[in-house]
């Protein structure tokens, strides 16, 4: 293994690292929110600097990669998805303190019926699930798990497209609490982006290991524009 | 129609096959890099452009090369006369002892030109396209051996001009040199294809992917892959390339 590699060993096991710990904050930010726990959402507020200090660390390392290699081909397209799947990482670190800092805001917590109904359970499971997999497809180069992550993130729209339509259902019938129900209505959705980020993740695997555009409806052929 | 085409061209020194059914089409005005390991061949199909091989003891090929649509080895074509339509610049700067002047004039002089306004013109019009004019106008009759390494080698490059060729062959022509001298040749190659079709062979994967247009790949003597530069370096087809340009081998 030459210099490169190890370095880009080195970048995956960084990368890897940083999924363990948005894991843990998608994890706690969601139970925060089902559980009304506002130790866990604390928790997760306090980690985000970490989640931060890591988007960082792994952007440099990409960089100096970039500059120290020029790295070409799959090499190329491995630093770049790396590079843009980091993103991705730290959106879904700040939806999950998105999460818990609204937690800590609550005063009461919303009432159990509407989060089972919501199946807000069901949806923080599918991402943790999501979080597992595009792990286990990043690790592997691994583009079939990858794109079994598609029809999950499915899954995930349509709870959402749900959950819209039941809240909407309680602002119609409890129009005194639209504040609190409009903020259920955003923290649903942002546990839906993190399904959507996790996808985009799963296409930048496919991209750097079948040299496969398919972001935006493109199914570029390897080779063929 | 295509300004170089090559046809299942093979290459033997004596017995050993050194190129292996090369098929490849060159477009007029664009840079085409050689790529490869060590003694995979790609010099010698560079050499073949300019019929440089018929010099070498016991080399002989089949196949066929067509420069804008003439075969350069069926034809009978004047060797000296095509070596004139494409030049050489080699790897190392191979300046003659002899002025500056005198070292662009010379493919001129050897071909009977006398007349000295001629001569003087086509100097300066060579050196100013080889990017050199403006540092040795004043010393032009001063030795050329005592010019730096990568100015002897723009040298080269403006006396391979100056015959007015319409291919110019680059052999490696900056891995002897430092990286202000190879960004100025880099620089030139790009200038320079506006004008001239260039054939690089370089070791140096960075340089073939800032300069060429396509780049081709050789492996014990089989041309692996000949594409764009821009897919070759970004999503190569053949898992040769893809392992030879990452370093995974070779």
């Amino acid at each position: 293994m030459n210099h490169l590699h190890n370095e880009i060993k080195k970048l995956k096991s960084s990368f890897i690292e940083m999924l363990d710990l948005i894991k843990i904050q998608v994890v706690n930010s969601n139970q925060s929110l089902i559980k009304f726990d506002k130790d866990l959402a604390g928790e997760v507020v306090f980690n985000e600097k970490r989640v931060n200090a890591f988007e960082l660390k792994i952007d440099k390392d990409c960089e100096s990669i970039f500059a120290l290699f020029n790295p070409v081909a799959n090499d190329l397209r491995f630093v770049l998805s790396t590079l843009k799947s980091n993103s991705n990482l730290e959106r879904m670190g700040d939806n999950a303190e998105g999460i818990a800092a609204f937690v800590l805001d609550l005063d009461s917590a919303f009432h159990p019926d509407i989060i089972k109904e919501l199946e807000l359970d069901r949806m923080s499971n599918i991402c943790i699930d999501m979080l597992e997999n595009v792990k286990l497809a990043y690790a592997n180069d691994d583009t079939e798990s990858a794109r079994e992550l598609f029809e999950k993130d499915e899954e995930l729209n349509s709870l959402n497209n749900k959950a819209n339509q039941l809240i909407s259902k309680y602002i119609l019938e409890n129009p005194e609490n639209i504040d609190n129900l409009l903020r259920l209505l955003i923290l649903v959705r942002k546990i839906e982006r993190t399904g959507d980020l996790i996808k985009s993740i799963a296409e930048e695997i496919i991209f750097y290991v079948e040299a496969n555009v398919i972001r935006h409806g493109k199914n570029t052929i390897k080779g063929v524009n | 129609m295509y300004k170089i085409e090559t046809k299942g061209l093979n290459t033997f020194y004596g017995k050993t096959q050194v190129l292996k059914s090369i098929s490849l089409s060159i477009e007029a005005n664009t840079v085409t890099s050689f790529i490869g390991p060590s003694g995979c061949g790609k010099s010698t199909l560079l050499r073949c452009f300019n019929r440089m091989n018929d010099i070498v003891q016991n080399f002989h090929m089949n196949g066929s090369i067509t420069i804008d649509g003439r075969d350069i080895y069926r034809e009978k074509i004047d060797v000296i006369a095509h070596r004139k339509k494409v030049g050489m610049v080699f790897q190392k700067a191979n300046p003659f002892p002899m002025s500056i002047y005198e070292n662009v004039a010379y493919g001129l002089r050897v071909n009977n030109i006398k007349h000295q306004k001629f001569l003087d013109e086509t100097v300066e019009k060579s050196l100013r396209m080889a990017a050199l004019w403006d540092e040795v106008k004043d010393s032009l009759h001063k030795a050329a051996v005592n010019l730096s390494v990568g100015q002897q080698q723009r040298l080269c490059i403006a006396r391979a001009l100056a015959v007015e060729p319409s291919i110019v062959l680059m052999d490696e022509p900056a891995s002897a040199l430092d990286p202000i001298s190879t960004a100025k040749i880099e620089e030139l190659i790009y200038e320079l294809k506006k004008k001239y079709t260039i054939l690089v062979v370089t070791h140096n994967m960075q340089q073939a992917a800032r300069i060429s247009d396509k780049t081709a790949f050789i492996y014990m003597g089989e041309l692996i892959e000949f594409d764009d530069t821009k897919k070759l370096f970004t999503a190569p087809k053949s898992e040769q390339t893809e392992n030879y340009i990452t370093g995974r081998f070779g």
